[in-house]
């Protein structure tokens, strides 16, 4: 049969890959120009995180830990694409991107405390521009916006960066700030982590696109899909839809295809909707491994680096998780204090109760 | 001093803190070019400029979640929503998103943004467009609820609205857009939120209301005063935070009270209120407090919404039940 003239964008969209599973350079072009030490950084930074969520998950195990949503096998789209933002850049995350907060400056304490339900876990430093983790999946897309859009208005060439899930781009705020970042050319990154699965929920029930970057098409903005395993592939598209997002050229949306090699949550059991074939393929794509690999061949990182890095970053979710167990309880009255800007006369009764 | 309607207040409220302070925005949809559906932003985007006045598509929720990053970057977002039953599209981003996000950040970020939104029975509009939803706003921490009843106290409230750095939901009858002319003073004065306003002073019994139905309670208490009964009529012009005391000065005056609502009659601010006067002043109380209120239905077509909403004889009625009690 022949195509039909009119029919809209039917092709499947291409796969950016920069790194091989194997460590090597397959798309020259789009390497990122990155120095022998933001390399090395880049490689600490991502085992340092894998480190963090391993003890986590010991962590929340102990009841040491409240809510937590593992990340490992993420490392190449949440470092990485942190690592290609400029510091006044903007993150509005959804509750599994603790760790872009972190690298760009939230302390690791506070975290912590978030996770244990402590309101000083919100308190954002000065100078750190993000949100706190969203639990409305999708609300934060249209934070971004926002954002952006104040951008645009201040005349600044900052970028807000927002990351969701294949589950949160089924969310209609996601269309719908799509749609104003395109009406608004605004300097908005969506970046969408697309592992596979919302919860159990596999990505062939969540949508019948043939891509979430498809659905930039319908929003007038430019979409594209990255292997998210590939941590040069990230840094390329992040820095490229941020710059061009800095010239005025409005908004991307990046779909990364990944997987998180844990449960969605501490509370669920992953036999229950994927095989252990599936995991073993993609163990063997670990964003971690094939960026030690390229570093390796470069001579710029060894076995032993790992490990030391591995005891370093253990020993600092140690003395973090500590000052957070240190730090004072949060209080019913100051709860009621962090309500409006002055707490208003009926709200003062209401905290003489717990005083 | 000019005279102007309760629209017209509320545009020079909006021009005055424009004008002012260049962080204010306006942005709904319709309310660039024409000046929104009611003409209530008209002439603002001429005077200042699509930067700072702009239509939007059509998507409730992405209003709200773009007033919410605009109040993170230090502007004053100035939100319209159509129609106040429209406001379900983007309840998650006013209620869960702009009410908590000084708690989410430990103060870091406010949001001083104004959600404005016509509502209010009597003009015979299609459904959803005249729901008294203000019960919705008033039970989620972290939102300002003002509900202006004459010209005056709507550009004072507005402004003071603009100027807060927390989320205020402003609802603006649409009955009384048009509804009369009263003397509005030039450039800027406020009307403190939370504070409730005594418009007519009596002995006998107190009515507790707001908005359109502080006209018909002035109505039933000048009907009232015919058999010489004086009733104090008290306009709250704020919901949250509630002005408690001066509802409590005036029963202790009164020793009786009723509460009139246009929104249905269950769970509804009303009740609050009651539940206020019986923890602060149930001994001053010779009657039980009454409601007069809307059926719990939903707000009914055109047809006969008139019989649906509070009149001055049902207000009169509930004054004598408590009277007689
Ligand atoms: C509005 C809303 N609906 C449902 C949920 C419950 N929920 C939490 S996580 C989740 C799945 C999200 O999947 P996805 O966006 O793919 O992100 P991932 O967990 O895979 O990183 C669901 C349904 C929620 N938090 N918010």
């Amino acid at each position: 049969m022949s195509k039909i003239p009119y029919e809209v964008y039917t092709e499947e969209v291409e796969t950016l890959s920069v790194l091989s599973p194997d460590g090597e350079i397959v798309n020259k072009e789009y390497a990122p120009k990155l120095t022998d030490d933001q390399l090395k950084e880049l490689m600490y930074r991502m085992v340092f995180t894998r480190t963090w969520d391993e003890r986590a998950i010991n962590l929340g195990r102990q009841g040491r830990l409240g809510f937590y949503a593992p990340v490992s096998g993420q490392e190449a789209t949440m470092v990485g694409s942190e690592f290609a933002l400029d510091k006044e850049d903007f993150i509005c995350p959804g509750y599994r991107d603790m760790p872009q907060l972190v690298w760009h400056g939230l302390p690791l304490y506070q975290a912590f405390l978030y996770s244990r339900g402590h309101q000083h876990g919100g308190e954002i430093p000065e100078g750190v521009n993000v949100l706190m983790p969203q639990i409305i999946i999708g609300a934060q897309v249209l934070h971004a916006m926002g954002i952006a859009m104040g951008y645009k208005l201040k005349k600044q060439k900052h970028v807000a960066i927002t990351y969701t899930g294949d589950g949160g781009s089924s969310e209609g705020d996601f269309y719908e700030a799509l749609n104003y970042a395109g009406v608004y050319k605004l300097p908005t990154i969506f970046f969408v982590q697309n592992n596979g699965y919302a919860i159990t929920t596999p990505f062939s029930k969540q949508t019948a696109a043939l891509s979430i970057a498809h659905k930039a098409v319908a929003a007038g903005i430019r979409g594209v899909k990255i292997d998210g395993m590939d941590v040069f592939a990230v840094i390329h598209a992040v820095q490229e839809a941020a710059e061009r997002a800095r010239n005025g050229e409005g908004a991307t949306l990046i779909e990364a295809v990944t997987y998180r090699f844990r449960p969605h949550s501490l509370s669920d059991d992953t036999s229950k909707y994927r095989t252990k074939e599936e995991e073993g393929q993609w163990s063997e794509k670990d964003p971690i491994a094939r960026l030690a690999k390229y570093l390796e061949k470069k001579g710029l990182w060894t076995e032993e680096d790992t490990v030391r890095v591995k005891e370093e970053a253990k020993a600092k979710v140690n003395e973090e998780i500590k000052k957070a167990e240190k730090t004072e309880k949060m209080t019913v009255a100051g709860l009621i204090d962090s309500m409006f800007e002055t707490t208003p006369k009926h709200l003062e009764e209401q905290k003489a109760d717990f005083q | 001093m000019a005279q102007m309607n309760l629209k017209e207040a509320i545009r020079d409220a909006m021009r005055v803190e424009l004008e002012r302070d260049k962080n204010v925005v306006i942005f709904g949809e319709d309310v660039g070019n024409v000046g929104g559906v009611f003409r209530v932003t008209e002439g603002l985007q001429k005077e200042f400029g699509e930067e700072r006045v702009f239509d939007t598509p059509l998507a409730e929720s992405a209003i709200g979640g773009m007033a919410l990053g605009l109040g993170i970057q230090g502007f004053r977002p100035i939100a319209e929503i159509q129609f106040v039953g429209f406001i379900f599209e983007a309840l998650d981003q006013i209620l869960v998103q702009a009410a908590r996000l000084r708690f989410r950040s430990g103060g870091r970020y406010n949001a001083p943004i104004v959600f404005r939104t016509p509502f209010g029975g009597g003009v015979k509009a299609a459904e959803l467009h005249t729901d008294s939803l203000e019960g919705l706003i008033a039970q989620t921490p972290g939102i300002k609820l003002v509900i202006p009843s004459n010209p005056y106290d709507a550009k004072g409230l507005m402004i003071s609205a603009i100027r807060d750095n927390d989320p205020v939901f402003f609802m603006e009858h649409l009955n009384l857009y048009h509804a009369f002319r009263a003397e509005v003073p030039e450039g800027e004065y406020t009307v403190e939120l939370g504070k409730a306003n005594v418009v007519r002073e009596g002995s006998d019994v107190t009515i507790i209301t707001y908005g359109m139905m502080v006209h018909t309670s002035v109505k039933a208490a000048e009907e009232l005063e015919k058999s010489g009964i004086k009733a104090e009529v008290i306009d709250l012009r704020t919901l949250v935070p509630l002005d408690i005391e001066t509802i409590v000065n005036s029963i202790k005056k009164t020793n009786r009270a009723i509460v009139v609502q246009e929104a249905q009659k269950s769970a509804g601010l009303a009740a609050e209120i009651i539940a206020q006067i019986n923890e602060e002043a149930i001994l001053h109380l010779e009657a039980p407090v009454l409601r007069v209120a809307g059926p719990d239905t939903v707000y009914p077509f055109a047809q006969i919404e008139d019989q649906w909403l509070p009149s001055p004889a049902r207000v009169i009625a509930a004054v004598n039940k408590v009277l007689n009690f």
